[in-house]
């Protein structure tokens, strides 16, 4: 009952119209950052962090700076959606599982109705994790301490399990994805034992590692851009969608179809959240796996599944604000816009750890309460730019096709500042062209690539720690989860084991 | 499409061993130590930089043998398949629109980011679009410069600018 005080007091504090006012310009230029690829929520926090020192001398205090920000962080986390779907290239790092079934929604003319579905998964996802921040932030927080290198690695196994054991693609073509998306993450210097390694042919320019955004920028602006020109010979590819009121009560009603991805994503994202290290991008990665597991008909994902759509984004949402949890509790970042968010607090004077929800209720309530209204905000504005970005695909292919191309390109720049990575996406997504033809999943490696980093030192770590596999299968969290990871893996084989042994 | 299915499993397994190999590098500092000496467990028991990477290129190599069997097999789609890898639309698709993304990527030296915009905006839009001179002149001035606005101005992300780069002095001694 006193929580329940406690929110709705900072809910009204949100709701003064100077808290609003940010709330709403905050979202929709996250909006528009989360939109452009290659930005994601990171840089239109860190880039109006400065601003936000302008709004404490105004208002004197922590509250509306910090609301500003995560609203922001909230309008990137849809915006990232939205050029997943119309233009198919993923807007930020956190949308790219949106890509896998947003797209082909999109060339089977429903662009309509993945936007609409983005946009509630994303309402629901954000809400269902405000609840369970609200109710037990500091229980979660330390659960998720709890979890170790053997704990995170197994769940790193079980995302790829959840890639490679359904779906029904090639067998061996999705684990050597996965493996190469692995590889590549490896690429550039051994974090562990600093030494370089992996620096194909010498040239420097892997010595920084090739980056996640070159890998799913070129697969998907490039090489996908290439192969759709390929099958679609510059015809109809992206039909076209006629905007109006019918169409956008039609989108609302397919979303009941979407329920089961929304509430696996919000759960699953809110808790991949709260790990530290992990965060909204493998969060949603992790969520899609899941529903496609889980699913009754998996060979439709990937093909324009509904559920594929609504499952990353209520994950990236849900995880968006799991992820300020260990921020705001322990002073641990989750992700990377946490971090910038952690600098802002000191930087404001806010000590973040376990007293601050004692120390400082009148700034950790209204921020709250303000993850409440930015959410509603956030989905009404982007509900309202649907038309907006519906109308982008009316434009004739030839037109659409060179300024995702220029997007693709100046996104990758933008985000690293680097020609090197420029050529290397651009080689990429023509390899991923040929690929495309010859049917290798190229999700598996983009998840490969985010989930690498995390996947590596974990098991390196552990296996320092304890010396001995075995320890995946004794600890009592780590355990299950790697049997079923296993299981999972072998699920094809035993398919076929049990078809034969039925057949005889 | 069946040559080009056996044509990529070799090249992919070629790659794998190539990983393998790569993977085993002794460190620049030390090239005393024996190849391969770090894809196993040292004596604190930790395995070395190359564990991780060799055996992914292990298990990568194992793949595309897999493949291979199911090619001789007959057992995957494209290896029973007797379409084209590309057709003649697909290899003429490939040399404009990939040769022209190469064509940015070296115009995007010389000029920078936003002439090479304008430069493959018209390319794209005139010679393999067939839109108007008019359409193309108007979308290929206003993208470059709707890029400046968001990027270096906003965004405070400067992108290169090649030989251009004098052209904008006075335009940030305006908007910055």
């Amino acid at each position: 009952m006193e929580v329940l005080g406690h929110l709705i007091e900072g809910i009204m504090v949100a709701l003064e119209p100077i808290n609003l006012g940010l709330a709403i310009i905050g979202v929709i230029i996250g909006l528009f950052v989360g939109a452009m690829p290659g930005l994601g929520s990171v840089n239109g926090v860190a880039i109006l962090l400065p601003f936000t020192f302008v709004i404490q001398g105004f208002t004197g205090g922590a509250t509306s700076p910090m609301i500003f920000l995560a609203s922001i962080y909230y309008g990137a986390m849809y915006g990232g959606a939205i050029s997943s779907i119309t233009l198919g290239i993923p807007g930020a790092s956190t949308a790219v599982a949106t890509t896998f079934d947003g797209r082909p929604l999109a060339l089977q003319g429903k662009a309509h109705v993945a936007l609409m579905t983005a946009a509630i998964a994303s309402f629901i996802g954000a809400t269902i994790s405000n609840v369970l921040f609200t109710g037990f932030a500091p229980v979660l927080a330390s659960v998720a301490l709890n979890f170790g290198n053997p704990e995170i690695f197994a769940l790193m196994l079980l995302a790829f399990a959840t890639f490679a054991g359904l779906g029904g693609d090639d067998f061996p073509k999705t684990i050597f994805s996965i493996c190469f998306g692995l590889a590549l993450s490896a690429v550039g210097f051994d974090i562990i034992s600093g030494e370089p390694r992996l620096i194909f042919f010498d040239i420097q320019g892997f010595s920084h590692g090739i980056r996640f955004l070159v890998l799913a920028i070129g697969i998907y602006g490039i090489g996908e851009m290439l192969w759709t020109i390929n099958t679609s010979r510059y015809g109809s590819s992206m039909s076209k969608v006629e905007v109006n009121f019918a169409s956008i009560t039609h989108a609302l009603s397919r979303f009941r179809e979407a329920w089961r991805g929304t509430i696996i994503g919000s759960f699953l994202g809110f808790f991949v959240g709260i790990l530290p290290a992990a965060g909204a991008t493998p969060g949603s990665l992790m969520a899609y796996g899941v529903t496609k597991m889980t699913s009754k008909n998996p060979e439709k994902f990937g093909k324009g599944s509904i559920n594929g759509v609504a499952a990353p984004e209520a994950a990236n949402n849900a995880a968006s604000t799991g992820a300020m949890l260990p921020m705001m509790t322990l002073g641990i970042p989750g992700s990377p816009t946490t971090a910038v968010l952690l600098a802002g607090m000191v930087i404001w004077g806010l000590q973040p750890g376990p007293l601050l929800f004692t120390n400082q209720p009148d700034f950790v309530w209204p921020l709250i309460g303000s993850f409440y209204i930015s959410n509603v905000v956030a989905v009404c504005v982007n509900i309202a730019f649907i038309p907006v970005f519906l109308w982008m695909l009316r434009m004739p292919f030839t037109i659409l096709s060179p300024l995702i191309f220029v997007l693709s390109l100046v996104g990758t720049y933008a985000a690293y500042m680097d020609m090197f990575d420029v050529w290397l996406m651009v080689l990429i997504g023509i390899g991923g062209f040929f690929m495309r033809i010859l049917d290798y999943p190229v999700a598996p490696a983009v998840l490969a690539i985010v989930l690498g980093p995390i996947a590596e030192p974990t098991l390196r770590q552990t296996l320092l720690q304890y010396e001995t596999f075995t320890i995946f299968f004794t600890r009592p969290i780590a355990g299950p989860i790697t049997v079923i990871a296993i299981i999972l893996i072998l699920l094809p084989g035993l398919q076929f084991l049990y078809r034969k042994f039925k057949g005889a | 499409m069946r040559r080009a299915e056996i044509v990529t499993a070799f090249l992919l397994g070629i790659f794998s061993v190539y990983l393998m190999w790569k993977s085993g590098d002794p460190p620049a500092w030390n090239p005393s130590i024996p190849r391969f000496s770090n894809i196993g467990f040292d004596e604190t028991g930790t395995p070395g930089s190359g564990f991780w990477p060799f055996w992914l290129g292990f298990i990568m190599l194992i793949c595309t043998i897999w493949i291979g069997i199911n090619w001789v097999l007959k057992k995957s789609p494209q290896s029973v398949s007797e379409e084209p890898f590309l057709d003649d639309f697909g290899k003429k698709m490939l040399l404009t629109v990939g040769g022209g993304l190469i064509g940015f990527l070296v115009f995007i030296h010389i000029l920078g980011f936003y002439g090479a915009i304008f430069v493959f905006m018209i390319y794209y839009m005139k010679f393999l679009g067939r839109h108007s001179w008019v359409l193309t002149l108007i979308i290929s001035t206003v993208l470059p410069v709707i890029c400046f606005f968001f990027f270096d101005i906003a965004m405070r992300i400067v992108l290169p600018k090649g030989y251009l780069e004098p052209l904008f002095i006075p335009l940030y001694d305006i908007f910055l």
